[in-house]
């Protein structure tokens, strides 16, 4: 029980912090589609892939005091720092997991070191497939025009989900 | 428009929440005939609801045509209004009644269990070679990929989604008032004609004029209460978790090799993740109930005793929790369930509930949730909570349960006192 809490544990656990909201809810759509045990059903918003459930179930973990979020003001924006807590790691000592995400840490570091708005990229461009990558570019540009992703941001995000893939790929084949 | 006609007579249909439903294009009239939305009619709208509250048995067909009627009547305030361009009234209208046609018997424990999703299942009944995708095609090649973009809110036109999916669109407002009159409850009704007369277009959204914002008050308190009282009710809540135990029992029994004295062969796509469109076309809530009564006498007496449970309503009990029970009591109440002869998988689950009544944008932490406008004299915009004192209480604010389900039954019945006073104690505190 409780595994899908457990998950979205692990994967704090692995990336240490995460900072903001927006880019929590990427990492998991994008982890989901590389083929990390994620569940959380997920429909496109005003800032791409976006999952109700994991927003609800990170509220869980934190009223049960699993997580720590942090609410930060910087310039006129406010942004919601995620941690494991003390009693969350704890929890997930005494637990026996099916997954630990420790396989997959390359990947979601390289992931947390990315800005949201490319993350929002790279999970609309996720999103949008299999659509040829000619339809992605042309939707990219219509449904984010304010966003402004140049060519070379969307090749660049294209590069990252096939190294990603590959490196995921290559953990599971070691295990 | 291209590839559709309107009928010279009109057809309508008597509804219980819009006294009737009009339908005046022949494009309209054929989807409602086609095969994959008149599957629609065996599928409940609001899945183990009924075993709580009896009236509700709707289904998705009804309210699918509820969608359509209100996103006409929408259509008709918009027409000649700035930002309303009409050449869009058909891919509204299809797109309202074809919504939900992805959706599967007992959607939310069936997606679970089987990891799909009703929005894939949406696109490829669409996009695919079925009696829904030849009608609309006859609309242009471009048709059906347009009003699976609107569905799956990809579509350019930010406000045509917006009249189907946002914190209030044509969605909301019929199951609100369709749910509440069928379950029988008070809460749920809303001025809802009002809010119609006062919707604007814009360029990207539907907002509401400021005259209207009290009418938009009592949507959004109805929405809230309804919530509580009827899609979250425990019991309902209980057989949907005996419902999604059920599906996971049949499915680990089908992967270990357990021959089943029935072949579930409706099941089997599933149980295998290699299901297609057609497969899951064939399910619906008869064929889930067949299986449940056969299985009811199967040899494996925790899949036998679920189906029970759930044929004859007899439901697991529930207590709150909170964290110190996760951190402290709940490896050892697994271990003692085990001692009394339950397997903790099946017969002690965690169930959450959690709603966000409505919700606005904040600068840098986007909720993504598209805020409700108002439009004041001077046509400026203001978001609905910072002029609303009823809303900006309730705003941002999200309401959580934490409910364990358990068979108290078999606790009171005799056999293993000690263990079962113990499991008793740790239950209620």
């Amino acid at each position: 029980m409780l595994t899908e809490h457990v998950h979205i544990m692990s994967l704090l656990g692995t990336a240490e912090e995460i900072v903001g909201r927006k880019k929590f809810q990427k990492v998991v759509y994008i982890g989901k589609q590389l083929g990390m045990p994620f569940h959380e059903k997920y429909g496109f918003h005003m800032y791409g892939p976006y999952s109700e459930e994991l927003t609800i179930r990170l509220d869980e973990l934190k009223q049960f005091g699993f997580i720590r979020e942090t609410h930060e003001e910087c310039s006129g924006y406010s942004q919601y720092r995620y941690q494991l807590a003390e009693s969350g790691r704890e929890y997930l000592t005494k637990t026996t997991r099916s997954w630990t995400c420790d396989d997959e840490k390359v990947v979601v570091d390289e992931l947390n070191a990315c800005t949201s708005k490319f993350l929002e990229l790279t999970a609309t461009i996720l999103y949008l497939q299999p659509a040829s990558k000619e339809e992605v570019i042309e939707r990219v540009w219509t449904l984010k025009k304010t966003q402004n992703y140049s060519l070379e941001d969307i090749n660049e995000a294209y590069a990252l989900i096939a190294r990603w893939k590959q490196s995921i790929a290559e953990s599971t084949l070691t295990h | 428009m291209q590839g559709n006609e309107i009928m010279q007579e009109e057809k309508v249909f008597k509804d219980p929440v819009h006294r009737y439903i009009h339908v005046r294009d022949q494009l309209i009239w054929d989807l409602i005939g086609t095969k994959e939305f008149q599957r629609l009619r065996r599928i409940r709208q609001l899945g183990t609801t009924f075993l709580t509250f009896h009236g509700a048995e709707h289904t998705r067909f009804n309210h699918s045509l509820g969608v359509y009627e209100i996103m006409r009547r929408m259509v008709n305030v918009f027409e000649g209004r700035q930002h309303w361009n009409d050449e869009n009234r058909l891919l509204c209208l299809t797109a309202a009644l074809l919504h939900d046609i992805g959706h599967g018997p007992f959607s939310h424990s069936f997606e679970k269990v089987f990891d799909t999703d009703h929005e894939e299942w949406t696109r490829a009944i669409i996009m695919g070679d079925t009696e829904v995708h030849a009608v609309l095609k006859r609309m242009g090649d471009q048709f059906p990929k347009e009003v699976s973009e609107v569905i799956e809110k990809t579509h350019p036109n930010k406000l045509v989604v917006s009249m189907i999916s946002s914190q209030i669109d044509a969605d909301r407002m019929d199951y609100l008032q369709r749910d509440a009159f069928y379950t029988g409850v008070s809460y749920g009704h809303f001025d809802m004609e009002r809010i119609l007369r006062v919707m604007r277009p814009t360029e990207d959204q539907v907002v509401i004029k400021q005259t209207g914002m009290h009418a938009v008050e009592d949507y959004i308190m109805s929405r809230y209460q309804m919530y509580w009282q009827v899609y979250f009710h425990p019991v309902t809540r209980s057989a949907e978790v005996i419902l999604n135990k059920i599906l996971r029992r049949a499915k680990v029994l089908y992967l270990e090799g357990y021959q089943f004295t029935q072949p579930p062969h409706h099941f089997t796509p599933f149980f295998n993740n290699n299901m297609n469109t057609q497969d899951y076309l064939k399910l619906d809530e008869s064929i889930i109930y067949y299986y449940f009564q056969v299985w009811e006498d199967e040899q494996d007496v925790i899949l036998a005793d679920l189906c029970r449970r759930f044929l004859h309503r007899d439901l697991f009990q529930y207590v709150e929790f909170d964290q110190n029970f996760i951190l402290n009591e709940w490896s050892d109440l697994q271990e003692r369930f085990r001692r009394i002869g339950l397997d903790p998988d099946y017969y002690l689950v965690i169930d959450f509930s959690s709603d966000l009544p409505y919700d606005f944008y904040r600068p840098g932490e986007e909720e993504e949730r598209l805020p409700i406008h108002l439009l004041n004299r001077n046509g400026r915009l203001r978001e609905l909570s910072r002029e609303s004192d009823v809303v900006e209480a309730i705003s941002g604010k999200k309401r959580t349960d934490h409910k364990l389900y358990y068979p108290k039954d078999v606790l009171d019945a005799p056999g293993f006192s000690e263990e079962k006073r113990a499991i008793i104690k740790i239950l209620h505190g």
